[in-house]
């Protein structure tokens, strides 16, 4: 299989001086849908801005191949879809289209071509006809979809998403659910929801105090009580 | 939470609501530009602009109540600064008045000038209040810088208008879960606990800031703002404006004879 991102000894350390990612060791291959689980604090988030650089630090990314620097950071940009965990982060424009928009008019896209993707996106996320809505009006549920279809938009090969189900009602989850797994290009997402991870990722990888802990097929580390136990993700015991 | 404290009337439909931004816009800016260079003493001129203005409101469908109490909002601002101009303007004296160890005097001329000042005041802000309730903050914005207002500026416009919702909607829970633990309290601890929240608010907006930033750059920002839509004029609105605009310098220039 083809690697689409590789991770080679990444630390980091935000200014503050807290230690947020130690000797990162990571490597995705193309077509994947993979987990990264992991309590709160644990280092996920931090970890995926490092995948289209956002944040830098030293050890290497490499994206289908090339190390990220200054001089590709645009080309990464296009290639990897970061969807943030607030919708009300993502989407910063007033109106739908706008924000859909926003990528592929950065991307260089005709008028035409913007256009055209930004429907088709919104047909993907099953949102058609919401281009011309505020988007201080959507529920939820919905801002959830559109903050995934401004990344897209850009046609990126690598959709990587924080926390698509935080906040959701279960309809609205699974409905996403079904959206996400419609999609074909490789995913990463981070959750701490076993559910979505059980229905949408073969692989799993649990990331803890920085360090990835566990890298494995799903229902081997879903079936692994004591492993999730031990971080924070297993399932209330029942009496 | 819903809001649409900034264009909750923008959905009606009339002629008004239907002409392009731009056109709205410049007329309202010569309007205002009339206005305030009438001289104090020509209130013809002041009643055709009152009748004008009044005439374009209810074209607009507008509901009447809801004008009369936003146009108020400007006058404390207005009142602050003018409110002393009776006092040291020189003139025929109309009352003059022993305050402690002073004498104040208050002239004609200068109830005049509040008076006028306060007129103008009230016509500006009807006409704006008139822009901006029959505009689509959107398109105004998107009017705007068609006509080259610095794109940084439109930006931060917009960035203001998706985000003053989020912001209300974070004081109103801020101030809910106070609510909720309040049991009172001296004046002082309220008033701490208020500044505590502003300032918890300003850290967050702050760090939302940068959470939006970074969304930005993963989809390729570089500093470069970039758009597509372009508006279009229509007959309607070059009708309106001409006309318009005519009337206001015919106005003027009576004012300017006579």
């Amino acid at each position: 299989m083809d690697e689409i991102i590789r991770i080679d000894n990444l630390s980091f350390c935000y200014p503050d001086g807290q230690q947020a990612l130690t000797d990162v060791n990571l490597t995705i291959y193309h077509g994947e849908t993979v987990a990264l689980i992991g309590p709160n604090g644990a280092g996920k988030s931090t970890l995926l801005l490092h995948l289209n650089g956002i944040l830098r630090s030293n050890g290497v990314v490499r994206v289908l191949g090339r190390t990220i620097d200054d001089k590709n950071l645009r080309w990464v940009r296009s290639k990897v879809g970061l969807v943030f965990q607030n919708p009300d982060d993502q989407l910063f424009s007033p109106t739908v289209f706008e924000d859909i928009a926003f990528g592929p008019i950065n991307m260089g896209y005709s008028e035409a071509e913007v256009r055209e993707s930004v429907t088709r996106t919104l047909d993907w996320v099953g949102m058609t006809g919401y281009e011309q809505r505020s988007t201080h009006h959507l529920s939820v549920g919905e801002k959830k979809r559109i903050a995934i279809a401004t990344v897209l938009s850009m046609a990126p090969e690598i959709l990587v998403i924080d926390e698509p189900t935080s906040n959701l009602d279960p309809r609205s989850k699974w409905s996403l659910i079904g959206v996400l797994h419609r999609l074909p290009m490789t995913k990463i997402v981070a959750s701490h929801d076993l559910e979505l991870v059980q229905t949408l990722c073969l692989r799993t990888i649990i990331f803890d105090h920085g360090q990835v802990v566990a890298d494995s097929a799903t229902n081997h580390i879903l079936a692994d009580i004591p492993l999730l136990r031990a971080h924070g993700l297993a399932p209330p015991e029942v009496a | 939470m819903k809001h649409g404290f900034l264009d909750q009337y923008s959905d009606l439909n009339s002629f008004i609501h239907k002409l392009d931004p731009r056109t709205k816009f410049i007329t309202t800016l010569i309007f205002i530009l009339a206005v305030i260079s009438t001289p104090p003493d020509r209130w013809q001129a002041f009643t055709l602009y009152f009748f004008l203005i009044a005439t374009l409101l209810l074209f607009s469908k507008l509901p009447i109540f809801y004008v009369f109490t936003r146009s108020l909002v400007i006058m404390p601002f207005v009142l602050m600064i003018a409110i002393f101009i009776p006092f040291f303007k020189q003139g025929e004296v109309v009352g003059s008045y022993n305050i402690w160890l002073w004498q104040v005097s208050v002239t004609y001329t200068g109830l005049q000038v509040l008076i006028n000042i306060l007129i103008k005041a009230w016509l500006s802000i009807l006409s704006l209040i008139l822009l901006t309730s029959t505009t689509k903050l959107v398109n105004l914005l998107k009017g705007l810088e068609q006509l080259r207002m610095p794109r940084v500026m439109v930006m931060l416009l917009s960035f203001m208008y998706r985000y003053i919702f989020v912001l209300v909607d974070e004081v109103i829970r801020m101030r809910q879960a106070r609510d909720s633990r309040n049991f009172g309290g001296k004046r002082l601890w309220q008033i701490r606990t208020i500044g505590n929240m502003i300032g918890t608010l300003f850290i967050r907006s702050y760090e939302r800031g940068e959470r939006v930033y970074a969304a930005m750059l993963a989809r390729g920002f570089d500093g470069q703002s970039r758009t597509l839509d372009r508006l279009n004029l229509r007959r309607a609105d070059a009708y309106f404006g001409m006309s318009f605009s005519l009337v206001l310098i015919l106005t003027s220039v009576v004012n300017l004879l006579y």
